[in-house]
């Protein structure tokens, strides 16, 4: 299965916790985790956010339920970085 | 559990909504004990055991009444405030800690709001229980244990216009200032009204 590496996404998020906190939640999942964010749009009640996360071998799956489980909802994935194993087993 | 309920609070800002209603509540608590200790205290001679009982007996009702109260508006509140954001993100937060704060947080503050008056005014009440106890003397430097009871709600009423002052940002001297003298104001209609009363 392909290692995924980076992924941007477009996240929609309620305003509590703050971008720190959540960048910090998000980094705090794997060691090598590497946490970006940028707000993008501010309304009344919610944030529109990019988040741009890399790490060694990121867990898609445990990154969208832990924004969910911090009242945020995963609008598109805009970016990937993938590496597939079977080249990763070569180079090794 | 700490650093998640320390999140929770965090998430949902209940600490402000706590604070206003450990105040308030508080107030009123340290009111009601202050008004029943001045009608004891100018009325005719009533035992300790009678003042005791009355004013526990307030204590707990006001506990009761903070409970409930501050739990059924709270949790209306905070259910009517998930269903807004919901409403602004077009899904649902059911899995979300915003829903589990919506859960417990009116729990909490109701919990805030009615240990506050109760615990006040189990302190108010300190110089009674131990007078029963027969722990503190009839006369404490000339002051009977019903005099030490107005004292102490005095100083709480003061110390909490100082807590909210401090939180303002205000001169702290000032705001608690003001909270005694409205206790003052009180205690002498209270005192005046059973004056009128016993004519």
């Amino acid at each position: 299965m392909a290692i995924v590496t980076r992924v941007v996404l477009d996240v929609l998020k309620a305003h509590q916790p703050n971008a720190l906190e959540f960048a910090s939640q998000l980094a705090d999942l794997d060691a090598s985790c590497q946490v970006n964010l940028l707000v993008q749009e501010v309304d009344d009640k919610t944030q529109t956010i990019i988040l741009s996360i890399t790490g060694e071998r990121l867990d898609f799956e445990a990154i969208t339920q832990h924004i969910m489980s911090m009242g945020g909802s995963v609008h598109s994935i805009d970016e990937v970085d993938v590496q597939g194993e079977a080249i990763t087993a070569s180079s090794e | 559990m700490f650093t998640r309920l320390r999140y929770l609070i965090e998430l949902s800002q209940s600490h402000r909504i706590a604070r206003r209603y450990f105040v308030t509540n508080g107030f009123d608590g340290v009111l009601a004990m202050l008004g029943l200790l001045m009608g004891f205290r100018v009325s005719a001679s009533v035992s300790i055991d009678v003042i005791i009982g009355a004013c526990v007996g307030a204590a707990v009702a006001l506990f009761m009444s903070g409970l409930s109260s501050a739990y059924i508006s709270e949790a209306a509140e905070k259910q009517h405030e998930l269903q807004e954001l919901e409403k602004s993100m077009l899904t649902s937060l059911d899995e979300s800690a915003h829903a589990e704060a919506a859960k417990l947080m009116p729990l909490l503050i109701a919990l805030v709001n009615g240990f506050s008056p109760l615990l006040l005014a189990l302190l108010i009440l300190t110089p009674l229980f131990l007078f029963q106890q027969q722990l503190l003397p009839e006369s404490f430097f000339n002051f009977s244990p019903l005099d030490l009871a107005i004292i102490i709600a005095l100083s709480l009423a003061f110390m909490l216009g100082v807590f909210l002052g401090r939180l303002s940002g205000r001169f702290w001297l000032w705001t608690g200032v003001r909270s005694l003298l409205i206790a003052v104001i009180t205690a002498v209609i209270i005192f005046f009204l059973n004056q009128f009363m016993a004519q």
